[in-house]
This record gives C-alpha cells, sequence and structure tokens, in this order.
C-alpha cells in the first residue's frame, strides 16, 4: 500500500494531505482489512432495497410506544412511493446561512481558525471515544429496554488528495453481537458523501421516521475551509453520534443499508450504491412531491397540525438558542483574550514596586489562574451545550422535512380519493391503489407519531442535560475563581496585620 | 458607596503644636526656611491663622453636586457644576459634630488652589485632583461630563482631594487652604492678591526643555524615573482593565437573552415548561448582575487613577529640583568666570574671551584708572556672587532634606493606599464569584427539574 499521511490515534487530528504528493485513487479507502470477512453472503444480503428486518409491509399496533418499536418501513414495496427530499443537508446549509447572515459579528469564525489555542482545547476534550467499549460509559440514550449490542465509533479522520479532488475519510468501527452480521468487528472508511448517502437511503426507506442529522456540508458564512482541524473534529463528533443515533433507534437499526455502510468494503459499498432508483425516477418523485406538498397540508389531522405547530415554535426558539450559545462562547472567547494580558501588567509593575511587589504578583497569580478557568469554562461550552444545541437545530429542520413527507403520503391518498369521486377513471383500479395508500397513510402515520414520542423524550432529556452541565460548568468556573482569591486575600491579611502592628507608634 | 483612602470621615488631627505662629513645632521632618515662606499674603507672620482652628478636630466633605449656570470670562453663558463643601468641627469629648462653614466651589477654583499650593510648595509632592475629563472608560460607561456617574466619582475625588490636603501635614496649614474651606466670597482675588503667578517658573511648563544638569542628584534622578515607569504601567493597566470591563459585561449581557427565548419556550412545553421559566429568571439576575459589579471596580479604577496623576505631581517636585540645581550650577559658573576676568585684569593676562578685552587690543589700551574701576565693579559683583551662590546653596539643600522627607512620607501613604486599593479588588472579585455561584446553583436546579 502506498504510504499515507499517518496520524497519532489518541488526538484525531488532521494532517492536511495537500501537497504531500502522494495521490490516491478516488475510491481506496482501507488500508487495512476488516475484522471478519464479509463474504459474499453479507454482500447478497445488503443488495436490492433496503427491508427492515422480518417486518415488510406490517403496521405495528398503533398502541406502541417507544420501547422496541419495530415500525414498518413501507417504502420497500411502492416504486412511486415518495422520494426523500433532495438534499436535505443542502438546504439545511442554506438555512444556515441565512441564521449566521442576520447575526451582525463578521468574523465569528475567523476567532476558531486564528487562535492556536483552541487546538489544545480539543486535545483535552473528555468526548473523544477511543474505543467502542468506552462508549458504554458514554452512551445515555433514554429509556429503551433493549440491551445494547451494536458500538460504533468515528475516528482517525485522514485526508486523501487525488488529481481530481480532496477529501476527508473517517475510520468507523463496528463491534457487536448481533447475529446478522457476519463477524464481531468491523473496520471501514468513509467520506461525508457516505454519510449523505447513508442519510437519502434511510429517508427514502422511512420517510416519516425522525432520522438523525447529518453536520452540514460546510460553513457558508466566514473563511473556514473544509480541512480546518477544528472543523473536522467538529464534524467527526457529529458523524459519531450521528451513527450511534441510528444503532439506537429500534426501527433504523436494522435498516440493510446501515448494516452495509457499517460493514462494506469500499468497492462493495459503490457497487452497492449502485443499485437502487436511478436518477430520473429521483426527478420524477421529486416533482410529484411538490405537487402534492400543498394538498397534504389542507387534510393534515389535528394531531399533526399540532405537531407542525411545535415543530415550528421549537424551531424558532432553538435556533435562538443556538445564536445565544454560540454568542457566548465568542464573548467568553474575547474576555479570555484581554484577561491574558491583564495579568501581566501586575508583574511589569511589580518589578518597580518594593513593598507592593508581592501583593501585585499575588493579584497577577489570581487574574492568570482565572484565566485559566475562564478557558474551562469556554471548553465545557464547546463541549457540552454547542453541539447538542446544534444538533437539535439541525433535528428541526429534518422534522420538518418529514412532517412534509408525510404530507405528501396523505395527498397521494386524498387525489386518488378524489379521483374515484368524480369517477374520473378505471374505480377498480383505483380503489385497489386506495386500499393501498390508505394502509400507506397509516403506517406513516403510526411510524411518526410513536417516533414522535421518542424523539421528544430524547430532547428533552438531552437539553435539559446539556444545559444542566453548562450550569455545573459555570459554578466549577466561579468555585475556582473563588478559591484562588480567597487564598491570596487570606495570605495578604494575614500580612496586613502583622504590618498594622508594627507600624503602631 | 465606598470610599478610597482616606475615609469621608476621616478625622483631622493636627500635629501638637503651639496655638499660635510657631508652626514648626512637633513636626520633625520638617524644617521650614526662614528665607522663603510664600504661604500667605506676604505678612510674614506665618501661615498659622488667628483662631485655634487647627486646634479641633475637622471634618471636610464635598456633600453635594448640583447643576449651574452663570456667564464666563467673555459673558457667554455657561453651564458648570458646583460642589457644596461643608466643614465640621468635632467636640473632642463627645464625638459631635457641629457645621462651621458651608460654601459651594466650581471645578475650576480647586485647580486655582492647586496651581497655588503647587508654586508656593515645590518640595512637596501635591495631592492631585480628579480627572477633568473621563478617561480610561470602557464603553459603555458615559464619558460625559455631565453625566451623573461622572460628576458622582468627581465629587468623591474632590472630597479625596480636600483630605488629602488636609492630612498633610505642611499644607494643612497654609492660609489660602483655610480661606478655600471658609471664605466663599472673594477667595480668588485673595489667592492672585498673594502673587504667586509671579512665583511661578514659566520655564517649568515648558515640558521640552531640557536641563543640562552636571551633577544630577542621583536620588531624583531615580525618582524621576520612578514617576515615569509608575505613570506608564498604571496608564497601561487602567486600560487593560478598561477593556477586560468591557468584554466581561458582554458575557454577563449575552446571557439575559436566554431568559427571553426560555420563557417563550416554555409557553409550548407541557413537562420542560415551568424548569424553562424559573431558568431563565435566574439568566436575567445574572445578565443584570455585572452593573453593580462593574460599578464598584470603577471605584478601584479611581484609586489606581489617583496614583497615576501623583506620579505627575512626583514628577513636578523633580523638575523643580532640576531647575534648582540648574540656577545653582549657572550661578556658580557665572561665579567662577567673573572671579577669573578679575584675575586676569589684575595679572594683565588675558585668558578669557571678553569684548573688552577685545575693543582694548583693538583701539588701544586702557588707562590704570580705569582698569582699576572695572576691577572693582568685578569684586563687587563677585561678593555679591558669592553671597547668592551660597544661599542659593543653602536653597537647595533645604529644599533637598524637605523633599525627601515628603517624599518618603508619599511612599508610605502610596504603599498603603494601594495595598489596600489590591485588596478591595479581590475582595470585589470574591464578591462576584459568589454571586455567580449562587446564581448558577439556582439555574442548575431549575435545569434538572426540566
Amino acid at each position: 500500500m502506498s504510504p499515507r499521511p499517518a496520524l497519532a490515534p489518541t488526538v484525531p487530528r488532521l494532517r492536511s494531505g495537500r501537497g504531500a504528493g502522494a495521490g490516491l485513487a478516488g475510491e481506496a479507502q482501507d488500508a487495512r482489512e476488516p475484522m471478519g470477512t464479509l463474504g459474499e453472503a453479507g454482500l447478497a444480503a445488503a443488495a436490492g432495497r433496503a427491508r427492515t428486518l422480518g417486518m415488510e409491509g406490517e403496521c405495528p399496533a398503533p398502541s406502541a410506544r417507544s420501547s422496541g418499536l419495530p415500525a414498518g418501513g413501507a417504502g420497500a414495496e411502492s416504486p412511486g412511493g415518495d422520494a426523500p427530499l433532495p438534499g436535505s443537508s443542502g438546504s439545511s446549509a442554506l438555512l444556515q446561512a441565512e441564521v449566521l447572515d442576520l447575526d451582525e459579528d463578521e468574523d465569528d469564525l475567523e476567532v476558531f481558525s486564528k487562535d492556536a489555542s483552541l487546538m489544545d482545547m480539543n486535545s483535552f476534550s473528555p468526548m473523544m471515544p477511543t474505543s467502542p467499549l468506552s462508549m458504554i460509559n458514554q452512551v445515555k440514550f433514554e429509556d429503551e429496554p433493549d440491551v445494547k449490542d451494536l458500538f460504533i465509533t468515528v475516528d482517525e479522520p485522514e485526508s486523501h488528495v487525488t488529481t481530481i479532488e480532496t477529501f476527508v475519510t473517517y475510520r468507523i468501527i463496528t463491534k457487536t453481537s448481533r447475529g446478522e452480521f457476519d463477524s464481531s468487528e468491523f473496520e471501514v472508511r468513509r467520506r461525508y458523501q457516505d454519510f449523505l448517502w447513508l442519510k437519502e437511503k434511510l429517508e427514502e426507506a422511512h420517510p416519516t421516521l425522525i432520522i438523525p442529522p447529518l453536520p452540514e456540508k460546510f460553513i457558508v458564512k466566514g473563511m473556514v475551509e473544509r480541512f480546518n482541524d477544528d472543523f473536522i473534529e467538529t464534524r467527526r463528533k457529529a458523524l459519531h453520534k450521528f451513527l450511534n443515533r441510528i444503532a439506537d433507534h429500534p426501527t433504523l437499526t436494522f435498516n440493510e443499508d446501515f448494516k452495509v455502510f457499517l460493514t462494506a468494503q469500499a468497492w462493495e459499498l459503490s457497487s452497492h450504491k449502485k443499485q437502487g432508483p436511478g436518477l430520473l425516477s429521483r426527478v420524477g418523485q421529486t416533482v410529484r412531491a411538490v405537487a402534492f406538498s400543498m394538498r397534504g397540508v389542507k387534510s393534515r389531522p389535528e394531531e399533526f397540525m399540532e405537531m407542525n405547530n411545535f415543530i415550528e415554535l421549537f424551531s424558532q426558539k432553538i435556533n435562538l438558542i443556538d445564536k445565544i450559545s454560540q454568542r457566548i462562547y465568542k464573548e467568553e472567547r474575547e474576555y479570555f483574550d484581554e484577561m491574558k494580558e491583564y495579568g501581566p501588567i501586575h508583574i511589569l509593575w511589580s518589578a518597580s514596586e518594593e513593598d507592593l511587589a508581592d501583593t501585585l504578583k499575588g493579584v497577577a497569580g489570581c487574574i492568570d489562574r482565572c484565566c485559566k478557568a475562564t478557558e474551562k469554562r469556554m471548553s465545557g461550552l464547546s463541549e457540552a451545550l454547542l453541539p447538542v444545541v446544534h444538533e437539535y437545530v439541525l433535528y428541526s429542520e429534518m422534522l420538518m422535512g418529514v412532517m412534509k413527507r408525510r404530507d405528501q403520503i396523505q395527498a397521494e391518498l386524498d387525489s386518488k380519493v378524489e379521483a374515484l369521486t368524480s369517477k374520473k377513471a378505471d374505480t377498480d383500479l383505483l380503489t385497489e391503489e386506495i386500499g393501498k395508500l390508505e394502509d400507506k397513510v397509516e403506517c406513516a402515520n403510526n411510524a411518526l407519531k410513536a417516533d414522535w414520542e421518542r424523539w421528544k423524550q430524547n430532547m428533552e432529556n438531552d437539553l435539559k442535560s446539556a444545559f444542566t452541565d453548562m450550569a455545573e460548568e459555570s459554578i466549577r468556573y466561579y468555585e475556582q475563581c473563588l478559591a484562588t482569591w480567597e487564598s491570596f486575600l487570606t495570605s495578604q491579611t494575614g500580612h496586613h496585620l502583622e504590618e498594622a502592628s508594627e507600624d503602631q507608634f | 458607596m465606598e470610599q478610597a483612602p482616606p475615609d469621608p470621615e476621616r478625622l483631622l488631627q493636627p500635629a501638637p503644636l503651639e496655638p499660635l505662629g510657631n508652626p514648626d513645632a512637633g513636626l520633625e521632618s520638617v524644617v521650614v526656611e526662614e528665607a522663603d515662606r510664600p504661604r500667605d499674603e506676604g505678612s510674614g507672620d506665618g501661615t498659622m491663622t488667628e483662631n485655634n482652628f487647627w486646634l479641633k478636630k475637622i471634618e471636610i466633605s464635598v456633600s453635594e453636586a448640583e447643576k449651574r449656570t452663570g456667564r464666563n470670562a467673555m459673558n457667554m453663558q455657561e453651564t458648570y457644576t458646583a460642589y457644596l463643601i461643608e466643614t465640621r468641627s468635632v467636640e473632642h469629648t463627645d464625638g459631635q459634630s457641629v457645621l462651621t462653614d458651608s460654601l459651594w466651589r466650581r471645578y475650576s477654583e480647586f485647580e486655582l488652589l492647586r496651581n497655588y499650593l503647587l508654586v508656593c510648595y515645590p518640595h512637596i509632592v501635591v495631592p492631585p485632583l480628579p480627572e477633568k475629563r473621563a478617561e480610561f472608560v470602557w464603553h459603555k460607561l458615559s464619558a460625559d461630563n455631565m453625566d451623573p456617574d461622572f460628576v458622582e466619582r468627581r465629587r468623591i475625588g474632590l472630597e479625596n482631594f480636600l483630605l488629602r490636603v488636609a492630612s498633610h501635614p505642611i499644607l494643612c496649614r497654609d492660609k489660602i487652604f483655610y480661606l478655600f474651606l471658609t471664605q466663599e466670597g472673594n477667595w480668588k482675588e485673595t489667592v492672585n492678591e498673594t502673587g504667586f503667578q509671579l512665583k511661578a517658573d514659566s520655564r517649568l511648563k515648558a515640558l521640552n526643555a531640557t536641563f543640562r544638569v552636571k551633577n544630577p542628584d542621583k536620588r531624583f534622578t531615580e525618582l524621576k524615573h520612578y514617576g515615569d515607569e509608575l505613570q506608564s504601567v498604571i496608564s497601561h493597566l487602567l486600560r487593560v482593565r478598561a477593556r477586560v470591563a468591557d468584554r466581561l459585561y458582554g458575557v454577563y449581557k449575552v446571557h439575559g437573552n436566554y431568559g427571553r427565548v426560555f420563557s417563550e419556550w416554555s409557553a409550548i412545553e407541557k413537562e420542560m415548561g415551568d424548569g424553562l421559566q424559573s431558568a431563565g429568571h435566574h439568566m436575567d439576575v445574572y445578565a443584570s448582575s455585572i452593573d453593580d459589579i462593574l460599578e464598584d471596580e470603577e471605584h478601584y479604577a479611581d484609586q489606581l487613577k489617583e496614583y497615576l496623576f501623583y506620579a505627575e505631581a512626583l514628577r513636578a517636585v523633580c523638575r523643580k529640583h532640576e531647575l534648582m540645581q540648574y540656577d545653582l550650577e549657572m550661578a556658580a559658573q557665572d561665579l567662577a568666570s567673573k572671579k577669573q576676568q578679575c584675575e586676569e585684569l589684575a595679572t594683565g593676562t588675558v585668558r578669557t574671551f571678553s569684548l573688552k578685552g577685545m575693543t582694548t587690543k583693538l583701539f588701544g589700551q586702557e588707562t590704570p584708572e580705569q582698569r582699576e574701576a572695572r576691577i572693582k565693579v568685578l569684586e563687587d559683583q563677585i561678593s555679591e556672587g558669592e553671597q547668592q551662590l551660597k544661599s542659593k546653596n543653602l536653597e537647595g539643600r533645604e529644599f533637598v532634606k524637605n523633599a525627601w522627607a515628603d517624599i518618603e512620607r508619599f511612599k508610605e501613604q502610596k504603599n498603603r493606599d494601594l495595598k489596600e486599593a489590591l485588596i478591595s479588588y479581590a475582595v470585589m472579585q470574591i464578591s462576584m464569584c459568589k454571586k455567580g455561584i449562587q446564581v448558577w446553583t439556582n439555574a442548575k436546579e431549575c435545569f434538572s427539574k426540566m
């Protein structure tokens, strides 16, 4: 194998492959053999449309709630079915741009790329899974009684340079005890495009399930390049979360494309990708989807109206919270930058003083320690709060997509029903079609309802956690600062009393 | 509001001295020069006032500030602020205070007083006035002179100035200072009648003028450097502090936005609603707590500013000394050259250039009588010069002794005050941290109940 820029495994930092000279063939991503051989059986299973395990065409009982619910994906059946929203992550990038444009600050992201100390922070990051086993403690997905049997980690970003393009791949390690997997351990390399593909396939297969969001393709505003270390690291973490959310989802976890994604070799994956609806049919679906969408809205049942309202409001609020949180980070950073200068001035002053020198040095020391505490607070914010809030910003966009898709499915039914009543076409055929569509609508609605409850529960827990963590970080910060100033004060007033007693005539 | 040292209620205790007219008893560090005592209108009877004013303890306060309009020197209407100065004498036994004097002064009168003190006590490190215009402000704070917060801080600064003067062992006895506190009308005229402006050496104002002093006093040179360094480091510190305050303000205030959004969000949440709402309230509390915190810090900044301006006063003393030294050296030089001239005339040798010598060479010798006359003139001048040099030397030595005594006093005061200020800064930080802990603990509780 041709040499490539290798990276230390503990710090998932990117060494740019640009100019490294070693050109690599496009998709040759894996230098290593997977732990177990996939074999042809696995490939065969992966071929064809996504099928949920043993649940084809079945609709679960509507009363089933969040625990262990295998929602039926009906997408496998109807070729004329809904199309996944085209370029959903593209549209999310667009939305992100709009949000950021409202912000009057110009140089948000320049701050990120300029300052080296920010990189140091990432290496302290506790949220850096180095092995799937360490994941056991980290995953706190809620009330699902399932024993976790699928562990995934995303790490080791590497950049690859070809004549056409430069891109980054991530190493994905999967450990599982599931029977349907040919082996208990897999290691593959994937690039962002592959994740995108997976997401689209999932949306296709389960149009009304709440698919976890992918991190944005790129940040429109600012000069952050795709190969900036911070950007890569943020993305890596988000991708890691993405896969784990899928793994924890009662239905999605058994999705076939998901399995292929986790286990297939590069060439196996590309050939698998090629199977599927061609571009033209996808275009056709899109056109129909647009036509249907308005109709679906009008006949939306009450509960979904409520859901939609919630989603709209939630989306507004979470976007604001995202902006506020980013702004707080930025302000703290600027505060930190000024503070760094503040302490040393006292040291400088102490050089020209005799009696005051100790006190001045003491103050300088306190300020420096508070400075470090600020740094820690910032890092806590960027670990705990910002990614979570941002993920829910993306989720809210995702949800709107889900609503649309549900509406489209309904609209299809409604149009056929209308056609039937106006007796425009063959009644028997229509009735049969309507029957199928009614089932489809019912499945879609039930799937969404169940997943909605699950999502809401997750959302509440995640945000509650994130804010609680933020509060804790702040408490810790102030406690540290308090301790440092109090100890300074004790040392000074101790001397103070001594001096005072000396000075008494 | 917290007052910078000295505290507002500080009682004046003059040194134990004989009641009238003998100001120097008991103050070891000061030797009063007989020759040069320009402290009063020139009546020469010493600075002590007629009554036993200084025997009683007094309290001075600048208690109010008022906006006024009046006409200025060019008969144009102007708005200015007047400050009420109240003086109370405190009965020894029961501590009751009685208002003895109360009058209004404006900033320019304070300036006049200070200029007077600067000229008449060149060896004293004269306490500085608070800044005329607001400087080193972090941008949320107004830099407007009419802004009530600025006026308030200036009121405190002026009070501080008066207390500093009143507690200075020498300055407190000055009659003009006494009149400043007690005689409202005509005070300006009284000051000007002392003719102190004539004494003011215009050379001191020429900032760029350098005086080539051949034998500079090392201590004063060092002191000057110290003054420069102090000024530079404190202004740097104040600038950075203002920027830090600005940033801190930003951090706190942005959190206030959470309050609003949480509140709106809570409307659509069933389970999380209450927790969100109350957490939002705590975010508001957090955001508004910064205002008090930074106001306290402003007083700390004022304490530092006083010493920034004190550094200037230090440098003024050094400069005066430099000038004195320069004058001394010039006088000595002049004397030496005259002596030499005299010698040459007497012995007939010409070593130094003189116009008379040249013209003599060109136009013929002078008569012995003429020469004798010239020698006599020179001898008179030399004798006078020697007298002057002697007195200048004495003056110089006195100046150095007195100045150095005051500088020592100043150093101790500075160390005390600045240490206290730094400690109060630590206390402020501690208070800020405690507030922060409380707010965030409350917020955390709300979040965990969500």
